[in-house]
């Protein structure tokens, strides 16, 4: 009977009169099942480095195949969950217009969680185009992409039926990250099947690295940032109730970020058989792209000018103004590792690792998670952000923020401590340490690193709890909920 | 590069450049800070603010720099950079800095013959971080190898034990070939003499398969490993009749390198190392047999 009531209620909550919220919830609610399971694996895969013997001489639990399935899991799966539910949520809201169908909304959300499961099978079993974070094999390369074009037409359809002539900031930011990721993924997964799980890729040599880091670099530019920034743009001033710092900020450092971002490619190839004059155009774009990374963090912070004070009781807030902080620490760490003489030392270490989380757990997860709190208590016909305990949100917070930091102090460790060591020498010109001996000294940074991973990890938990503690509050209270989206729907027709 | 592409690219870059300058530029007023541009989307508003100064001459700084980068080090199509600087340049001048430091201190060895090297404990010392550095992924740290690399403390060396030898080796590499039998002898023929030849290292076998396998051995396996199986050196042919098993002594892998074949290598170092930093190697790997 409760399990009955319970459906029934779903079915009604997630069906706004004006809104289609059900597509938004579906996205919000696997945004944490695919956090919790691709941190999961992060935190796995992080003891392994710590204690080798975890992989249990199993091919399918080593590091080679599980760091893939955790990346993918965190990028596509949590990221991807995240930027659609927000994403479909922001462009009907500021449009003021519903999707323009909920079939094509549906097929997106179960044809990516098809992509999704597909990738948690293959990838363990080894079927790999060995392209970093581009590992999936050619049929769900197809299946990505025809996903990915639905999403597009449902995106910028609903763009088309806007009230107001002009489009929102947050919205320019989403479909540039929707065009440039359709191009990245087709072009760069171009390949040539032999059989149903192995193809290869249709470029050789150095103009394959070059395509690989191309794609490579701009799924950490459109899917990573831009993307992320349309999240900002709507969740700050949204949650802080303040007006955005600078309309014109916006329009200047939207045109050069998207414009810059695809020239920064080539430092992830410094020192190799790309040509010289490559190079340093990536060195030159990747210094030029610090002012229009930083354009986002000046303008999402200087929007809580006069709302500061809110940062004391708020830990929604508190998540989004954290997270444009990781996000301004590294877009300055990102072009400072792309000067020449940096990179000698910093990449292939841990410091690169370091970067990537300081990224990925310090602004994607941190400011999706502030996002998510914010909007699913309206999935469930509450204000917004009115999650079931605050002080739950602020624990996570916490966990996040201390996490993020052990995670990426001791990559910054290791990192310098393997670079100092892979070019120190003797006094005869020979390498003072052998490699294993730079990989003995790493063990203490990877113990910390498990315990910070592990700690963001634990963090997930509390969402997840906190979330279902949530909807069994609106379901005690059902008429109450119909009357708040009853509500919301006239302030949209109004 | 051609002609077309470099001026192609070129253009593309400075063109780039010039554009975030306009778009700065075009920008950098605005009519009425502090106010909202009186758009409202779903109640969010926006400030008519000026871009932060600061931020506004960052921007310009960071655009300069690129392009007098991009003018003294190689960037802009063919031209090569006032600095004339080159990747490949750059290696070759610390190659030739290092050479010109390092080199006499391994010269002043190169004369004494490998035998009596290896008991100069100064050169000694160098051999081991060479070996380190170069060696120790595939031979491990102690030179006592791992499935497929051979174990260089013991007494059974591939490709002969001399110093000489040992020296070719390192300089020169080597590429081991024992061919695929799998197609020649058939499945019944691959046990067969997989049993003969645990039968050679003095295993209690089946004595009718191993005699069937004895038939094929003398005719297909004996060019190379002799006939009583205790190998050959010139070819790298491993020997068959003692206890060391480069690739595992069990009947499944000794059965998968019949029918698959084995294909060791060892890289050569002469290019990488030069004559007489694998003069110190070779006495510093002679040494390691003798404990």
């Amino acid at each position: 009977m409760a399990m009955n009531s319970g459906l029934h209620w779903k079915t009604r909550m997630t069906e706004h009169p004006f809104y289609n919220y059900k597509v938004v919830h579906q996205f919000a609610i696997m945004t944490v099942v695919w956090g919790i399971v691709g941190m999961l694996v992060g935190v796995f895969i992080a003891a392994q480095l710590a204690w080798p013997a975890l992989n249990f001489d199993t091919a399918w639990l080593s590091f080679g195949r599980l760091r893939p399935l955790h990346t993918n899991a965190v990028i596509f799966a949590f990221g991807g969950s995240a930027l659609m539910s927000t994403s479909l949520f922001i462009v009907q809201r500021t449009c003021h217009a519903r999707l323009i169908s909920d079939r094509l909304a549906a097929f997106v959300f179960w044809g990516w969680q098809a992509v999704i499961v597909a990738a948690a099978i293959t990838l363990p079993m080894g079927f790999t185009s060995s392209k970093e974070y581009a590992e999936l094999e050619w049929p769900i390369d197809i299946l990505i992409a025809v996903v990915w074009i639905c999403y597009a037409i449902l995106f910028f359809g609903t763009i088309t039926k806007r009230k107001d002539k002009h489009i929102y900031v947050a919205n320019w930011f989403f479909g540039a990250f929707i065009i440039a990721v359709a191009l990245l993924h087709i072009i760069n997964s171009l390949a040539l099947p032999v059989t149903m799980t192995k193809s290869y890729s249709v470029y050789s040599g150095t103009i394959d690295a070059m395509v690989q880091w191309w794609y490579g670099h701009n799924a950490v530019g459109f899917f990573l940032t831009a993307g992320f920034l349309g999240i900002m743009y709507y969740f700050v001033p949204k949650q802080a109730e303040r007006p955005v710092y600078s309309y014109r900020l916006s329009v200047v450092h939207f045109w050069a970020l998207i414009a810059i971002y695809v020239w920064a490619g080539p430092h992830h190839l410094h020192y190799t058989s790309l040509p010289d004059w490559t190079q340093s155009v990536g060195m030159a774009m990747s210094l030029v792209l610090l002012a229009p990374s930083w354009g986002g963090m000046i303008n999402g912070i200087m929007t809580l000018s006069g709302a500061w004070d809110k940062l004391r009781t708020d830990p929604i807030l508190k998540f989004l103004v954290v997270s444009l902080s990781f996000y301004g620490m590294s877009t300055f760490e990102g072009p400072m590792m792309s000067i020449k003489s940096v990179n000698a030392l910093s990449h292939y270490t841990d410091w690169t690792i370091g970067h990537v989380h300081s990224g990925a757990l310090g602004w994607v997860a941190m400011i999706s998670i502030g996002a998510i709190y914010h909007l699913i208590p309206l999935m469930y016909g509450r204000k917004a952000g009115a999650m079931y305990s605050v002080k739950l949100i602020d624990l996570h917070f916490w966990l996040s923020t201390i996490g993020t930091v052990l995670y990426i102090v001791s990559m910054w460790v290791n990192g310098l401590m393997q670079g100092l060591m892979w070019r120190a020498v003797n006094s005869d010109g020979t390498l003072t340490y052998s490699f294993i001996e730079s990989v003995e000294a790493s063990y203490a940074g990877y113990v910390v690193r498990f315990i910070g991973g592990a700690i963001f990890f634990s963090g997930m938990l509390v969402m997840a709890w906190n979330i279902w503690k949530t909807r069994q509050l609106a379901l005690a209270n059902p008429t109450q909920v119909e009357e708040e989206q009853h509500l919301d729907a006239q302030e949209v027709l109004a | 590069m051609s002609n077309a592409f470099s001026w192609f690219v070129i253009i593309g870059t400075l063109g780039s450049l010039l554009a975030f300058f306009l778009i700065l530029y075009m920008n950098r007023h605005t009519s009425n800070p502090g106010k909202t541009t009186g758009h409202s989307y779903d109640g969010i508003e926006e400030y008519d603010n000026p871009m932060p100064a600061w931020w506004f001459w960052g921007f310009v700084i960071s655009i300069l720099f690129g392009i007098g980068y991009l003018l003294y080090f190689p960037g802009l199509g063919n031209f090569a950079g006032f600095g004339g600087w080159t990747q490949v340049g750059a290696l070759e001048s610390d190659q030739d800095d290092a050479e010109e430091r390092y080199g006499p201190l391994f010269a002043q060895y190169a004369a004494i013959p490998i035998d009596e090297l290896r008991q100069d404990a100064a050169a000694m010392r160098m051999g081991r971080r060479l070996f380190a550095t170069n060696c120790s992924v595939c031979h491990g740290s102690a030179g006592t190898g791992s499935e497929g690399f051979p174990n260089l403390t013991d007494h059974e060396w591939l490709w002969g034990s001399d110093a000489e030898q040992i020296q070719a080796t390192i300089l020169n590499g080597r590429m081991a070939m024992m061919p695929a039998w799998g197609p020649v002898l058939q499945e019944q023929g691959v046990q067969e003499v997989a049993e003969y030849v645990m039968q050679l290292s003095g295993r209690e076998v089946n004595a009718e398969l191993a005699s069937a396998g004895k038939t094929r051995y003398d005719m297909f396996c004996v060019a190379c490993h002799g006939p009583e199986g205790a190998g050959q050196p010139m070819m790298g042919a491993p020997a068959l009749n003692n206890e060391i098993w480069l690739y595992g002594n069990s009947r499944l892998r000794i059965e998968d390198a019949i029918r698959n074949g084995r294909n060791g290598q060892m890289p050569a170092f002469a290019e990488r190392l030069g004559e007489d930093k694998v003069h110190i190697l070779s006495a510093y790997v002679k040494s390691l047999q003798q404990q």
